[in-house]
């Protein structure tokens, strides 16, 4: 996992580059969602080479602004070609949009009107069950995205049928565009508004740590006769101070003198984690 | 009179269906009876989904079964399916390309005196806006069954808008002639062409009798294909025509009217009449009191007809 850790900081630039080329995308949500993407992509069981595979595991992004991000995942994993994706991101008649599209290779449904991936998801997980088969089915949404109505009906639907196939993931950055989630519309104690919907709950103190996560998507595929979601606490803009925690970036382009501070934020970050990883040694791996 | 409702055929077809083939799934938000599903849910319930009353997660739901394989059927009455859960058809339906076959049943006024809330008069405007969306309309029991049998052999997301009530047969049973995305010609004439969809083909039908007994010559297209309009077979229809009379169960705006004049102006410009509901809740009443009193029955199409070709 200490490999995935690091590697989550070279995304990160991926991410950046993607932005600055395209003219614009959501920084701070890429950022805060990383290790969440590169986690359940380096566990789930798909494959660039059968991406049809009815077995496979299925992802669907419901934050879909969040496109830099997968698209730099996709392309580490081998669906996509980075540099393809960097040069034509945005650009008059691209097929790489703001968000997601399912004629690329790699991704299962159109998003970027939010409240619709878990509710897709809870089909997905129902078709599961029905044909028997043992994929696993997860969706990823922000948490200011949790205000959308149709999420809670998912929710309520997923708890009912007892889904144990699928897992939800929640961005907990407490930023959206406007500002504090909790001042613009608050969660309170969403660890206990998950659970009266009977789904299994786990708090991840830090989303941006893929050992935790990892070991909580473990929990979610040992837990049965329930759907399980992961309250992940991020940090948005996570990489570089110019931007963690500022809900100003949530979809700021950076300047030429900004791209540069950041990408040295960001292999500074990368070289303390490495030295950190390798003093903490046998227990990363 | 024929007591059997559109919506019990489609339950029927889909259960023959569901018999072969398991990837047929039925979705509904506590509208099994509503639309007539009640035997389905029993007979198949391994292919069935309660979602309860989340109109939006109905469909995205169905969404995400299709994409798993399922041929999904999301049925709830149409004025929600449409309106409520708009953009859910549009992104997870549509624009993710996923084979959900949405049913909006009880359309238009089929609910009379429960008010503007249970009436679609929306539902052909707003679904044909959406690209990649199919619009169909059948006029019988008959069509219906022809319709849905076409439906399950299909990939494409799909609209389909069924009325409540048993309606008056406008075909024979043993002769329903159905070509999919092909308007149905059910009778022929010279002076006037009457195009209708759904529920008022039988009055168009009948007001091509009236007209007859007048001197006047109307032929009297279905097209029970909104989307994709069967443009070319309706231009064949309208040829020699001086008039063309539009009649739907919609608002003025944006329906089978809208789509036929863009047609008929575009290609061969004559003058069209659109018959549709006001663009204003409807006055209370069963559907056929309602029907009568915007002109939409037989006589009010036929009277419609005289008295533009006397103008």
């Amino acid at each position: 996992m200490n490999a995935l850790a690091l590697k989550a900081y070279d995304l990160r630039q991926d991410v950046l580059d993607i932005i600055v080329a395209g003219g614009g995308g959501h920084i701070g949500g890429d950022m805060s969602s990383m290790e969440i993407m590169l986690t359940l992509y380096h566990r789930m069981n798909v494959d660039p080479q059968q991406p049809k595979d009815p077995n496979r595991d299925r992802f669907v992004l419901s934050k879909g602004h969040c496109v830099e991000t997968l698209y730099a995942v996709l392309a580490d994993k081998g669906f996509l070609d980075i540099e393809e994706v960097k040069a034509q991101f945005s650009r008059f008649g691209s097929e790489y949009i703001g968000h997601p599209h399912n004629t690329l290779p790699g991704i299962e449904m159109n998003s970027g009107s939010l409240g619709h991936g878990l509710s897709v998801c809870v089909g997905m997980a129902l078709a599961g069950r029905m044909d028997q088969r043992p994929y696993r089915v997860y969706t990823l949404m922000g948490d200011g995205e949790l205000a959308e109505g149709s999420i809670w009906e998912a929710l309520m639907a997923a708890g009912h049928y007892g889904l144990d196939n699928l897992c939800a993931v929640i961005d907990r950055n407490h930023l959206q565009i406007s500002g504090n989630t909790e001042e613009v519309m608050g969660h309170h104690d969403l660890h206990a508004r998950f659970a009266a919907f009977d789904w299994h709950v786990i708090d991840v103190a830090d989303g941006n740590d893929v050992d935790q996560l990892e070991a909580a998507f473990q929990e979610a595929e040992r837990t049965k006769g329930k759907p399980t979601i992961l309250i992940a606490n991020t940090v948005k803009g996570k990489g570089s101070p110019l931007m963690e925690n500022k809900a100003s970036w949530h979809h700021h382009l950076p300047n030429q003198a900004e791209y540069e501070q950041i990408s040295r934020d960001l292999k500074a970050r990368k070289a303390e984690l490495a030295e950190a990883l390798a003093k903490g040694g046998a227990a990363h791996e | 009179m024929n007591k059997i409702a559109n919506r019990a055929v489609m339950c029927e077809v889909l259960k023959e269906a569901a018999a072969k083939d398991r990837d047929v799934v039925v979705l509904c938000s506590d509208s099994r009876g509503s639309a007539s599903l009640t035997s389905f849910a029993e007979e198949y319930p391994a292919q069935f989904v309660e979602i309860g009353i989340a109109e939006q997660n109905l469909v995205s739901v169905a969404a995400g079964l299709a994409s798993c394989g399922k041929k999904a059927f999301a049925v709830s009455p149409a004025s929600f399916i449409s309106t409520r859960s708009y953009e859910q058809c549009k992104v997870d339906c549509a624009y993710s390309n996923t084979n959900v076959k949405l049913v909006g049943i009880s359309g238009g006024v089929s609910y009379g005196a429960l008010g503007m809330t249970h009436h679609s008069a929306q539902d052909i405007a707003a679904m044909s806006a959406i690209p990649g969306m199919r619009v169909y309309l059948p006029s019988d029991r008959h069509q219906t069954r022809k319709l849905f049998e076409a439906l399950l052999q299909d990939q494409q997301t799909a609209y389909i808008r069924l009325g409540r009530n048993p309606v008056e047969d406008v075909y024979e049973e043993n002769c329903v002639p159905f070509e999919m995305n092909k308007a149905t010609e059910i009778a022929q004439g010279s002076d006037v062409l009457i195009v209708a969809c759904g529920e008022m083909v039988k009055p168009a039908k009948e007001a091509a009798e009236l007209l007859a007994k007048q001197g006047v010559s109307a032929g009297v297209l279905d097209m029970y294909c909104i989307k994709p309009l069967d443009a070319e077979g309706l231009l064949k229809a309208a040829a020699g025509k001086k008039l063309v009379v539009s009649v739907e169960e919609h608002a003025p705006f944006g329906g089978l009217g809208s789509m036929v004049a863009q047609v008929i102006s575009a290609n061969d410009p004559k003058r069209v009449i659109n018959l549709a509901l006001p663009d204003a809740p409807v006055i209370t009443g069963t559907s056929q009191e309602v029907f009568h009193h915007y002109g939409l029955d037989a006589e009010g199409i036929a009277k419609t007809v005289s008295q533009a070709l006397e103008g």
